[in-house]
């Protein structure tokens, strides 16, 4: 590796790391949690844990980030994207759990808070997209049609939780809760153009896990 | 005082003007503008516990949720309107027991309650009322502060008949 290749992985690598954990880290330690019983803080926290994976997905989808093979990537898209389907469950359980009416209400797209649409459409969004990737190769889908709605899902359920997050007054610090939203959403586009989903010719064929090199 | 003389042409273009003007919805009669009733906010009756007794303040109390009670139409403020209150704070849940209480509205129609401080949950801070007294119609309020650091918070009923 020459020292700019080295340089940019270490770039890539050190904002994909620090930025997460700045930003859990202040939640974690939220003056909030004070007042909120241990269900409601797991809820809270399994919300900031689904949106640092909702970022790291769209750069494992595009295997930009560095040392990491094709294969490997993509493995652990799918690991990673199991995580954030799971984070979500517990999110929303827990805040049933908390308060049932508030979460029926986001639920039935009444809820008083204008966040709330934001969240119910990405938790749907990830539903889809997460059952779409479970019966990949199972669908009557050409595998870049079959990539092109996984992406405009994937996409939702990015936009959604960030403008779901940035107007939440909770437990997230506002500094590494923008820059975390920002870089998801900004990771989500690039990948989208990095591998020309759109295109006509993409930059790689939507091959199957087994096809890729390890 | 002279009564003005109005030529033909002026009888006609005024006739002609109070047949447009008078179905088109541009003349209305004088109505006395009342007070419109405050309609329930969304959300508002979320972890409401009916029955919620009268207490001296919630708590060890530090913040201060306020407002006024009035009559729909003539706005005449309403003494002695029970008006409960719960919210998220330092010291508990909505859902808890504890959390709620209620207060009488004075001679002015308004009330004051001494709670703990709320703080923010479910994404805003914010607190709950309910007017749910039965000889008007209920209410339920859900004002959001506009900031946490807030250590009051204002909410206002104007009530109907039930």
């Amino acid at each position: 590796m020459t020292i700019k290749a080295k340089l940019r992985a270490a770039i890539i690598w050190g904002l994909t790391v620090a930025v997460p954990a700045a930003a859990l880290w202040f939640a974690a330690t939220s003056p909030l949690l004070a007042w909120r019983d241990p269900v409601y803080v797991a809820a809270g926290l399994a919300g900031v844990v689904a949106l640092v994976l909702l970022f790291l997905q769209p750069l494992l989808a595009a295997g930009r980030l560095p040392g990491l093979s094709p294969y490997k990537s993509r493995r652990i898209h799918r690991w990673t994207g199991a995580c954030v389907l799971l984070a979500v469950l517990i999110h929303v359980a827990g805040l049933w759990i908390t308060s049932p009416p508030d979460v029926v209400d986001v639920l039935l797209f009444r809820s008083p808070a204008p966040f709330s649409i934001w969240g119910a459409v990405a938790m749907w969004a990830v539903f889809a997209t997460a059952t779409l990737a479970l019966l990949r190769g199972r669908l009557p889908l050409r595998p870049r049609m079959w990539r092109r709605l996984h992406t405009t899902l994937a996409l939702m359920s990015v936009i959604g939780t960030a403008g779901h997050a940035v107007q939440i007054e909770g437990t997230m610090e506002t500094v590494s809760k923008a820059v975390l939203c920002g870089l998801a959403v900004g990771a989500a586009f690039f990948a989208v153009l990095d591998l020309r989903i759109w295109a006509r010719k993409p930059r790689r064929e939507p091959l199957p896990l087994r096809a890729l090199k390890k | 005082m002279p009564f003005p003389h109005l030529n033909r042409r002026q009888v006609l273009a005024m006739g002609g003007a109070a047949f447009v003007a008078g179905p088109s919805g541009l003349v209305v009669p004088a109505r006395a503008q009342g007070l419109a009733p405050t309609p329930s906010m969304r959300g508002g009756a979320n972890n409401y516990r009916p029955g919620a007794p009268i207490v001296e303040r919630i708590g060890g109390g530090g913040f201060t949720m306020t407002g006024t009670v009035r009559r729909a139409g003539d706005g005449r403020p309403l003494p002695n309107q029970r008006i409960q209150i719960w919210a998220h704070t330092t010291e508990g849940h909505e859902r808890d027991w504890h959390s709620h209480g209620a207060t009488l509205t004075d001679e002015d129609g308004v009330f004051q309650m001494d709670m703990p401080q709320i703080v923010p949950a479910f994404g805003q801070p914010h607190g709950h009322l309910a007017y749910d007294s039965g000889d008007f119609k209920t209410v339920f309020l859900r004002p959001v502060m506009s900031s946490a650091k807030d250590t009051r918070l204002e909410a206002h009923f104007v009530l109907e008949p039930a």
